[in-house]
C-alpha cells in the first residue's frame, strides 16, 4: 500500500494526540520503525495491524477512529491541500458527490502509483445518495463518511451521514441532503494557494 | 437577428471567453468570462486590435490581415497592464462579414484564475481549465513529499558517512578516516608530521578492571589528545590502544616534543574508574613528511611504526622521531629508496 495512505494515519496520530502516541503505535503494531515514508510502498499487511494498534493506544474503536481520520484529512491545517483538491471536484456539494467515482483517478494523475479503492456513487433522488467503497483501504467506508461529512459543513450543507454496513466486498454509505444552502460554508478560490 | 442573438447565448454557454467583431473590427458582443479580465471597459463598440495586440502571426495588422488569418492558432495580449497573454482562433460568422475570435489562457490558466479570481463558474463545464488547475496543485503537494523524502535521505546519507569515518567508543576518526587524510595530505605533497601512539599498560587495565574500565580509559585518552592538539590536526583510533595523529604545516621538532610531552604527563595522571585508578602511559613514535621526499603512505606508516618501536623497546612513555639510524640501532632493514617497497618485518611491539 502507498506509503501517502501510512503517513496519512501517522500525521492523524501525530497531530492530533502528539509524536509519544505514534512512537508507541509504532512499538504496538511492531512496525521495527516509527517514520512512514509518503513515498514509498510498504506491504499491505502493516494496514490493518495499524488500525489496530492506533485504535488500542488511543482506546478507540475502528470505525470510530477512522472516521476521525476522514474529518482530519479535510478539515487539519496540516492537509489543507487535500482540502483543496477535494473542492476542485465541484462548484456544489452535489458536484462534489458526482465527482467521487472520478477520485480514484483524480488520486493516480497526481501520483501514479497511488491505488485508490474503488468509489461509486448511487443516486436515488435529488436529495438521497448513496456511496459504494471498496475495501483495498481497511474501513475505507468509515473514512469516507467522516471525510464526506466534514466537505458538506465545508460547502455549507446540511447533510446526514449513515454507515450502511460492508457487504459484497464494499462498504456503503448513505447521505441525505437537508437542506443545501444551511450555512456559509468555507471559502475556495480556484486560484488561491494552499499554505 | 433572432439567429445571431441565439448564437451570443449558446456561445456564453460554450465559450465564455469568445468575442464578437463586426466587419469594421468593432466588438459587438463579449464572453462574460472574458468581461471579467477587464470589467470597467467598454467593450461593445471597442476596437478589437485597440484591446488585444496580436503577436502572433506578426503580419495581422488589421482586421483584414485577421479575417486572412482564420482556424489557425493566434497568440494575442491584452494591450494594457496586466499584459495577460491569451491564445485564440477565429471564424467567419454570418454573411455580414462578421467575425468571432475564441479566447482561452492556455498555459498561463494558472496565472489567469489567480490574477482576476475566477471561479468553476467561469470556465465551460467541459473545459479542462480546472482539471489543470487540480494537477498544477496536485503535482506541486506531490513534488513537495518528494522533496521531504530526499532531505531526510540526504540527512541520513550524511549521518551514514560521517559514522563510517567515525570512531563509535571515542568519537576520533577511524582508520579509513586517517587513511584518507594522509592520502589527501601526500596528494597536496605538503608538509606535515605523522605521530602514532600506543597505550602502556592498557592491558593490565583491561584484564584486571574489565572492559568497562577499559573503555573509560579510552575515551578520556581520546579526550586528552584532542585536548592537546589543534583543531586542524586529525586525531584517530586505528583500533585497541592504537591512536594516530596527522598535524598538518609542522616542522618544529620542538613544538612536537612539547605536544608529545605534555600528552604522556596527562596519560600518566591515573583516571579514577569506579573507586579504581586506571594507570596508564604512552609510547609515542613520530615521522614528519618533506615535500618532495617521495615518501607514499607506507613508507610513512613503516618509519612511523619504527620510531614507536624504538620508544617501546627504549622503556616506553616516551616519544621518538624517526631517524635512518634507528632503523640500524634496532637491527631492522633500511628502506633503499623512496620507491622500496619491500615489506616491513617489523613485529609490532605487544600492548601493555
Amino acid at each position: 500500500m502507498h506509503g501517502l495512505i501510512y503517513r496519512a494515519l501517522q500525521c492523524f496520530v501525530t497531530d492530533s494526540y502528539g509524536p509519544e502516541k505514534w512512537a508507541e503505535v509504532a512499538l504496538t503494531a511492531d512496525l521495527g520503525f516509527v517514520e512512514f515514508e509518503a513515498m514509498l510502498i510498504y506491504d499491505d499487511a502493516l494496514a490493518p495491524r495499524l488500525i489496530a494498534a492506533v485504535g488500542a493506544v488511543l482506546g478507540r474503536s475502528e470505525p470510530d477512529l477512522m472516521e476521525d481520520v476522514g474529518t482530519y484529512l479535510v478539515s487539519h491545517p496540516n492537509t489543507e491541500g487535500l482540502r483543496r483538491l477535494m473542492r476542485f471536484g465541484g462548484v456544489t456539494f452535489v458536484e462534489l458527490l458526482h465527482s467521487l467515482d472520478d477520485l480514484p483517478d483524480r488520486a493516480r494523475l497526481a501520483v501514479s502509483d497511488l491505488n485508490l479503492p474503488q468509489i461509486e456513487l448511487h443516486e436515488y433522488s435529488c436529495s438521497h445518495f448513496s456511496v459504494f467503497c471498496g475495501t483495498s483501504i481497511p474501513r475505507f467506508g468509515h473514512v469516507m463518511m467522516g471525510l464526506l461529512r466534514t466537505m458538506a459543513d465545508d460547502y455549507g450543507v446540511l447533510a446526514l451521514l449513515e454507515f450502511q454496513g460492508g457487504a459484497k466486498g464494499g462498504e456503503t454509505v448513505s447521505i441525505t441532503l437537508v437542506e443545501t444552502e444551511f450555512a456559509k460554508g468555507r471559502s475556495f478560490a480556484l486560484g488561491a494557494r494552499a499554505s | 437577428m433572432s439567429g445571431i442573438q441565439n448564437m451570443s447565448a449558446v456561445l456564453d454557454m460554450l465559450c465564455p471567453m469568445h468575442v464578437m467583431i463586426s466587419r469594421t473590427g468593432h466588438i459587438t458582443h463579449v464572453g462574460a468570462t472574458l468581461r471579467k479580465l477587464r470589467p470597467e471597459l467598454d467593450w461593445v463598440g471597442a476596437r478589437f486590435l485597440e484591446v488585444f495586440a496580436l503577436k502572433r502571426p506578426r503580419a495581422v495588422t488589421s482586421i483584414a490581415h485577421l479575417r486572412e488569418s482564420v482556424g489557425i492558432k493566434l497568440h494575442l495580449q491584452l494591450r494594457d497592464a496586466p499584459a495577460t497573454e491569451l491564445k485564440g482562433v477565429a471564424v467567419e460568422s454570418g454573411s455580414e462579414d462578421a467575425l468571432i475570435v475564441n479566447l482561452s489562457f492556455g498555459i498561463s490558466v494558472v496565472d489567469g484564475v489567480r490574477t482576476y479570481d475566477l471561479t468553476h463558474a467561469d470556465f465551460a463545464p467541459t473545459d479542462l481549465a480546472t482539471e489543470m488547475l487540480y494537477l498544477v496543485e496536485a503535482k506541486s503537494t506531490a513534488m513537495e513529499a518528494w522533496r521531504k523524502l530526499n532531505l531526510r535521505l540526504q540527512g541520513a546519507m550524511i549521518a551514514a558517512e560521517e559514522q563510517a569515518f567515525t570512531d563509535t567508543l571515542t568519537g576520533l576518526k577511524n582508520r579509513r578516516a586517517i587513511d584518507h587524510v594522509i592520502a589527501r595530505a601526500l596528494e597536496r605533497d605538503s608538509q606535515f608530521a605523522l605521530m602514532q601512539l600506543d597505550l602502556d599498560f592498557f592491558k593490565r587495565v583491561n584484564d584486571t578492571l574489565g572492559h568497562a574500565a577499559g573503555d573509560h580509559v579510552l575515551q578520556t585518552v581520546a579526550r586528552i589528545m584532542v585536548d592537546e592538539t589543534r583543531s586542524e590536526d586529525t586525531v584517530a583510533r586505528l583500533g585497541g590502544d592504537e591512536f594516530v595523529i596527522v598535524l598538518p604545516d609542522v616542522r618544529d621538532v620542538a613544538a612536537l616534543r612539547r605536544i608529545g610531552a605534555r600528552m604522556i604527563k596527562r596519560l600518566e595522571v591515573p583516571i579514577p574508574f569506579e573507586g579504581s585508578d586506571c594507570c596508564i602511559s604512552a609510547s609515542i613514535g613520530t615521522v614528519f613528511f618533506e615535500p618532495g621526499s617521495g615518501a607514499d603512505m607506507r613508507r610513512l606508516l613503516d618509519d612511523v611504526d619504527v620510531a614507536l618501536y624504538a620508544s617501546k623497546r627504549a622503556g616506553r612513555g616516551r616519544q621518538t622521531f624517526y631517524n635512518k639510524e634507528l632503523r640500524h640501532k634496532l637491527h631492522l632493514p633500511v628502506h633503499a629508496g623512496p620507491d622500496d617497497d619491500q615489506a616491513s618485518v617489523i613485529e609490532r611491539p605487544s600492548s601493555g
